[in-house]
């Protein structure tokens, strides 16, 4: 269903990714591992599609189509979703708004009816139970004055809500404490079914702990330098990167 | 006090059309065979031509250019224009409802389309030619008493042309729950351009209370001259809620000045949304004269093509312990510009004043343009007083955050432009005013 091939990304001129490869069936969960500096994220926004981040080589596809070529909220309404590893705050924009704009500009773009209010509150009322988030998380503006936990649970919910087929978590569990890690791990193991794909980027093995994938792919200096299952996590916890030419402090 | 030469910064020329014209019609304005009133004509008229039109070296013009009046040869609207229809006259009140309400098209009244049903007892709600004709009494111990002509030539031009527009008197401890809305319907003429000097009275006594909403629509296609002028006398204790939307046609001037004056305890709240007009200015000026006033005079505006939008305020601290606070946001687009002055004066022994100001312009263009120069005068030590202006664009990291949720980017620019406008809307209390602005800033989006 999404097939990375060859794909090089360039950051203000600098070649960030030299030919990744990488694909991904229904249902699997796929984690990218990798130092500081290796292209995780620059990889996360070339396939949610920010501008800045321009492709010199390659091509995604997904689902038969070229993903590269859509716009990103085509991208979304496709069910591409990107876990933002810092979600950005918008003052001004009540977390509900934004939510509601999301979902019903997503089934306007695939032809299904918009919710109406009621629809949503009680769509929205179940899925904040489940990340155990307040009523009053839902009322503040997005983002603004949440702590790092919130946020991220913030990011599961709407991943909740917006169902995507392919969802790619950016380091989620940074910023995170243990507990705050279970409740969205939860979140996202609770969306894992046969129809969803998922790329978990991360450094640290910690957050594989709870969302176990399938395989694990080592990310550095641009390009995926080996892959393995889950038990590759535990080898790079115990070893670290330097078997990738990185040294990095402790 | 005539001076033999104009001061630096006008241009006397500009002043002959307009003065022809009032020299031909005078005789003919409401009020002329009183003396009091022909007397403030004449000395309106005396300074304007001395004066003239302003120029962009005077200081409080610097940044808004109306040599493009002078190319106009405006004629007076002098017959009230009946071809236009109006069956939806705009409102901040729930469909099907009806309120007191005023309609001046072309700066004159028009009876058929007002209404001044459901007010308290002794409210008076009516036009100035008629109080003119009728009650001179009722407007003579205020009128001109607080935007005098002196180094303001457009109020000089206003106070020769004065005619008609609205008068509300609200008697001591009087509360008019209702909103009483203002509607100004500028439609001009294919034939010639039409200039108009509405002119606004509102007293409000000791303790009374109103919220005013004035709207101003265009409907023609002509180029036509709105020179508006109110004064606003606020008792002890009371509060005026004065509200305003303008969104004119693209082929208006929009000049407008309100003076308001602040007795102990009362409060004067002032809120203008500008959507509309080529060229507008809002001049507001409120003076803190008794202790413990409190004004707000705030506002929004959006702008594109080559509209130009200015707001110009002056908040005068005249006596202790008196609070203001200004937040002014704005949207501009295209190569439209806007322009910010806004000063705060502090007199001395104005003590325990709190002033507060803030301005923030969105620039959605490259070409946009905002010049802001606010300006703190204070002449007494202890005093709370504080002013920020900031320009920038859209955050491209939320623009992204937001399409990245699937909302398309029409819709996210929006929903970004919208909250960013959304802090100054806060500063209106009334629900239904504000509901009805949000409206308004929402239609200018979707009519890009």
């Amino acid at each position: 269903m999404i097939e990375i091939k060859n794909l090089h990304a360039t950051v203000d001129g600098k070649e960030i990714l030299k030919g990744i490869n990488l694909s991904i069936n229904p249902g699997e969960v796929h984690a990218i591992m990798g130092p500081n500096g290796s292209g995780k994220s620059t990889l996360s926004y070339v396939l949610a599609g920010r501008d800045g981040y321009e492709v010199t080589k390659g091509s995604v596809n997904y689902f038969g189509k070229d993903l590269l070529a859509m716009e990103p909220e085509e991208r979304a309404a496709a069910g591409v979703f990107l876990a933002f590893q810092y979600p950005v705050e918008i003052p001004g924009v009540a977390n509900t708004t934004f939510l509601k704009s999301a979902l019903n500009s997503m089934r306007k773009q695939r032809g299904e009816p918009e919710l109406d209010a009621m629809q949503f509150l009680k769509l929205i009322r179940e899925k904040t139970k489940a990340l155990n988030m307040t009523d009053e998380m839902l009322k503040r503006a997005v983002n603004v004055g949440f702590s790092g936990g919130e946020k991220k649970r913030n990011e599961t919910l709407q991943m909740a809500v917006l169902q995507p087929k392919f969802a790619i978590l950016d380091e989620t569990d940074s910023g995170l404490d243990i507990d705050a890690l279970k409740i969205v791990a939860e979140g996202v193991n609770a969306l894992r079914g046969p129809e969803r794909s998922m790329l978990v980027i991360t450094h640290y093995q910690r957050l594989l702990d709870y969302i176990v994938p399938d395989h694990v792919h080592v990310l550095a200096h641009g390009k995926i330098q080996r892959s393995g299952g889950k038990e590759l996590a535990l080898e790079l916890e115990k070893n670290g990167y330097a078997e990738f030419g990185v040294n990095e402090a402790a | 006090m005539a001076t033999p030469h104009p001061p630096r910064g006008f241009d006397p020329a500009a002043a002959r059309p307009f003065l022809e014209q009032f020299d031909r019609l005078k005789a003919e304005l409401p009020g002329a065979t009183l003396s009091w009133v022909r007397d403030l004509r004449d000395q309106g008229r005396a300074r304007f031509a001395e004066l003239g039109l302003p120029t962009v070296k005077n200081e409080s013009w610097r940044y808004t250019n109306l040599r493009a009046l002078d190319k106009l040869a405006f004629q007076p609207a002098v017959k009230a224009e009946t071809g236009a229809s109006f069956d939806v006259l705009p409102t901040v009140r729930a469909e099907g409802t009806t309120g007191p309400r005023l309609v001046f098209v072309d700066g004159r009244f028009r009876a058929e389309l007002s209404s001044t049903a459901g007010l308290p007892e002794g409210v008076e709600l009516l036009n100035l030619a008629d109080a003119l004709a009728h009650q001179p009494d009722l407007i003579g111990e205020h009128l001109s008493r607080l935007a005098a002509p002196d180094d303001l030539p457009l109020v000089a031009l206003n106070t020769a042309f004065l005619a008609d527009g609205p008068v509300l008197r609200i008697p001591k401890g009087v509360e008019v729950a209702e909103p009483i809305e203002l509607v100004f319907v500028s439609v001009g003429s294919d034939e010639h351009p039409t200039a108009f000097h509405p002119r606004s009275l509102i007293v409000a006594e000791a303790n009374a209370r109103a919220v005013i909403v004035e709207h101003h629509i265009g409907l023609g296609t002509g180029p036509t001259l709105a020179n508006h002028v109110g004064e606003v006398f606020v008792g002890e204790g009371a509060s005026v809620h004065h509200y305003k939307v303008q969104r004119e046609g693209l082929n208006a001037f929009h000049l407008s000045h309100t003076a308001a004056k602040v007795a102990a305890k009362g409060v004067y709240d002032n809120f203008i949304l500008t959507v509309g007009g080529k060229l507008s200015r809002n001049e507001v000026r409120s003076e803190l004269a008794g202790e413990q006033a409190d004004t707000h005079v705030s506002g929004a505006y959006m702008v594109r093509r080559d509209q130009h939008v200015d707001t110009t305020t002056f908040i005068d601290h005249a006596v202790p312990s008196c609070t203001s606070r200004e937040v002014y946001k704005g949207v501009i687009d295209d190569t439209a510009r806007a322009v910010f002055q806004g000063k705060i004066l502090v007199r001395p022994g104005a003590q325990k004043t709190d002033g507060y100001q803030q301005n923030r312009a969105l620039l959605l263009s490259d070409t946009a343009e905002i010049d802001a120069k606010p300006e703190l005068e204070i002449y007494a030590d202890d005093v709370k007083c504080s002013h920020g202006a900031t320009a920038g664009e859209l955050d491209d990291e939320a623009l992204f955050y937001l399409r990245a949720r699937g909302i398309d980017k029409e819709t996210a620019r929006g929903l970004l432009i919208g909250a960013f406008l959304a802090e100054a809307l806060e500063e209106i209390p009334e629900d239904s005013v504000r509901e009805a602005f949000q409206g308004i800033i929402a239609g200018w989006q979707n009519a890009r």
